[in-house]
């Protein structure tokens, strides 16, 4: 797998597998507009996983159908924020706010990349996520400044997910260790395809910052998790996941639907 | 079960392209303003039917009742004089 | 909170169609509302020049009751009908066909919503009708209550399903009150993109491997009748259909209605190489319609009766969801009134 593939994989599967979680949503939303909602931001991620998995298959050989139903969970390079279980709307909204602003600084400086596909890509996808961001800030700032009891769901979604968004910014999966380069001197960043991811922190965390403060949310004290999906090292929920949504293409291997 | 409390009811009007009218598309809850723009952009223009949306909370709108349809818009029914069909215009003059 | 009534028995609505179970037909006062003889005469005006009645015209009270009901069980059939085929999304065969699927059952939600805000026009809350719903005293369609057993189920419900359900919609598009009827124009045309993707996976499957064949034609071997149910028992069994008719609520009967269906859908059948699960089908030349057995309706009786296969799971479903979602719901209230409030302190400051 060339350093290309490897960091396009990690972006479609974390834009895949967070629209694998969000799609559970539909039916079971807080009020029907939000199943709506949800729906809709479900469908952009899942849009932009399948034109990066198209992307890499121009290269791979593979079809995105190939890549996202028969790779094994070990080669999955979602980081392990977006395949956790999220069956309460707190974590669901503090997991689309932390995902989607960061995608949404990802895309907006992956606009200028030096790839034009992947630029085309990013120009669509910094739209959308703007969107998703600016939905989820609105439902963290309702749910921080709403009730007693939604301001103490969502501090306690904040402190299980925040420590997992630092594996957003981690670029070390982007090493050539044969080449003994480190990542922010890998090729891909030094031509201008890729987004040091590193990069994005400061931007990010000032917006999420300030989301929390008007939602009179505390930021979490620092606490370190073990986060490693980039290398395929993902938390035992990913098998499960993975498992269901791979069954039945599996069960007809080579059969077109 | 007793109904929990729904949220207010907004009245939701889309422009469909530059150039014409905001028209009246359908309506639906939202807890404020803010949060009703939202759900009438994902809920009426998921097929690219709009680019801009008003908002109007239902409770705001006056409207005529159909007790004063005789009073309010029959008066007009008789003045057809308004209307330009109701002139002859001699046939060979144009631009008229 | 307006005053709303509605009547006890259970009316069940099938995307716009109206009927009950034999015993409660024969149960006194459990028929749907009467007829006032009253009817005010701007309302007969209208009915007779064949306009739209709209939401502050005068109307007899059992026409907005009527209205009222079904309405509402369309709507609660759109939001329950969400399920079965959100059963599918997490496991969509391909990336495509998960698109497509995420988008319809959206669409679905979608449509709950547009009829709801139609219901809404005639004095109700959409929250006493969701209550209405939980509470088991209105019904959504029974087609809902069977399960998604394969892949092949996602596409025989888009086919037959939405199929059976446009038959019985696009002449709601002309029903005599506005606003059920505008909301009824935007459901048929997003509606046809749900038939066809139907279409296009049994089609798909069809042609596809033995086993992906077996699928679908098990698929359409099992929805093939509950989709002709849909439209409701015989014309003779449907004591409302005649006042629905002089309303303008209904335009063609039942009869009428499951025959146009057969009609359009015995030849996509031949298309799609499938077989439909009744040996009488046959062209009758001289009727210039489609032969078929009748449908026998003790099965869709006993589903009203609650004992479908799912019909305690789609409630609880749907039920769970509303319940976990109500401290979602306050928060959004309390923000909504804590920053009115702000704005009034900063307006008086």
């Amino acid at each position: 797998m060339s350093p290309l593939e490897n960091y396009l994989l990690a972006l479609a599967d974390d834009a895949l597998i967070s629209s694998q979680r969000l799609g559970w949503w539909i039916s079971r939303a807080p009020q029907l507009e939000e199943d709506v909602a949800m729906a809709n931001i479900g469908l952009d991620q899942l849009g932009q996983a399948r034109a990066l998995l198209t992307l890499v298959g121009e290269t791979t050989g593979q079809s995105e159908d190939e890549l996202a139903y028969l790779r094994d969970e070990r080669d999955f390079r979602n980081v392990c924020l977006v395949e956790r279980e999220q069956s309460d709307f707190a974590v669901a909204m503090t997991r689309l706010l932390i995902f989607s602003t960061w995608q949404h600084e990802l895309y907006g400086a992956l606009t200028s990349s030096s790839h034009p596909t992947l630029a085309a890509i990013a120009a669509k996808a910094v739209k959308e996520t703007a969107y998703h961001a600016d939905h989820a800030a609105h439902w963290v700032l309702r749910l921080g400044d709403g009730t007693d009891e939604s301001h103490r769901r969502m501090q306690a979604a904040l402190e299980a997910e925040w420590p997992w968004r630092d594996e957003l910014f981690d670029n070390t999966f982007l090493n050539e260790p044969d080449l003994n380069v480190a990542p922010h001197d890998a090729q891909l960043m030094v031509d201008g395809t890729a987004v040091d991811p590193a990069t994005l922190r400061e931007p990010v965390e000032r917006r999420l910052g300030a989301v929390l403060d008007q939602a009179t949310l505390g930021v979490p004290e620092p606490r370190v998790v073990f986060s490693k999906g980039r290398d395929g090292r993902h938390t035992e929920v990913m098998g499960y996941l993975l498992s269901e949504m791979q069954h039945l293409h599996r069960s007809h291997q080579g059969d077109t639907w | 079960m007793n109904a929990s409390p729904e949220e207010p009811l907004w009245e939701v009007f889309v422009r469909s392209r530059r150039g014409l009218s905001h028209v009246h598309v359908g309506s639906l809850h939202a807890a404020d303003a803010e949060m009703a723009l939202r759900n009438a952009r994902d809920l009426y223009t998921r097929r690219r039917e709009g680019v801009s949306i008003w908002v109007v909370p239902a409770a705001a709108i006056e409207a005529t009742s159909p007790d004063e349809k005789d009073s309010f818009f029959d008066p007009a029914v008789d003045k057809v004089y308004r209307h330009p069909t109701f002139y002859d215009v001699p046939e060979g003059v144009e631009h008229l | 909170m307006r005053e709303f009534v509605t009547s006890a028995v259970t009316v069940v609505t099938v995307y716009g169609n109206d009927f009950t179970t034999p015993e409660q037909q024969a149960a006194p006062d459990s028929a749907a509302p009467r007829p006032a003889d009253d009817e005010p005469a701007s309302f007969r005006a209208l009915l007779e020049a064949d306009d739209r009645v709209e939401p502050r015209d005068e109307m007899p009270e059992a026409y907005r009751k009527t209205l009222i009901r079904q309405i509402a069980q369309h709507a609660h059939s759109e939001i329950i009908g969400m399920q079965p085929e959100g059963n599918w999304i997490s496991r969509a065969p391909s990336l495509r066909r998960k698109a497509i699927l995420m988008a319809k059952v959206q669409d679905e939600a979608g449509h709950g919503l547009y009829l709801y805000a139609a219901a809404e026009t005639l004095g109700v809350d959409r929250a006493d009708l969701l209550d209405q719903l939980h509470s088991g005293r209105q019904k959504y369609s029974s087609i809902f209550n069977y399960p998604t057993l394969t892949w092949a189920d996602v596409g025989a419900i888009g086919w037959l399903v939405d199929g059976a359900a446009i038959v019985n919609q696009v002449p709601l598009c002309r029903c005599s009150y506005g606003p059920y009827a505008r909301a009824m124009v935007r459901v048929c045309k997003e509606e046809s993109f749900h038939q066809r993707q139907g279409f296009e996976i049994l089609h798909t499957l069809s042609h596809g491997s033995d086993a992906q064949k077996a699928m679908a034609q098990d698929a359409v071997n099992r929805y093939w009748w509950p989709s002709l149910m849909m439209f409701g028992p015989p014309d003779d069994d449907s004591p409302n259909s005649a006042q629905s008719m002089a309303w303008g609520i209904k335009r063609f009967s039942n009869d009428d209605l499951r025959q146009r269906f057969i009609d359009m859908t015995v030849p996509q059948a031949e298309a799609l190489g499938l077989t439909l699960p009744d040996d009488a089908i046959a062209w009758n030349e001289e009727r210039g319609h489609y032969d078929f057995t009748p449908v026998d309706f003790t099965e869709l009786f006993e589903v009203i009766r609650g004992n479908g296969p799912c019909n305690e799971q789609r409630l609880s479903h749907r039920v769970r969801a509303h319940e976990e979602g109500a401290w979602v719901r306050e928060a959004a209230a309390a923000y909504a009134d804590k920053q009115a409030a702000r704005k009034q302190t900063e307006s008086v400051a």
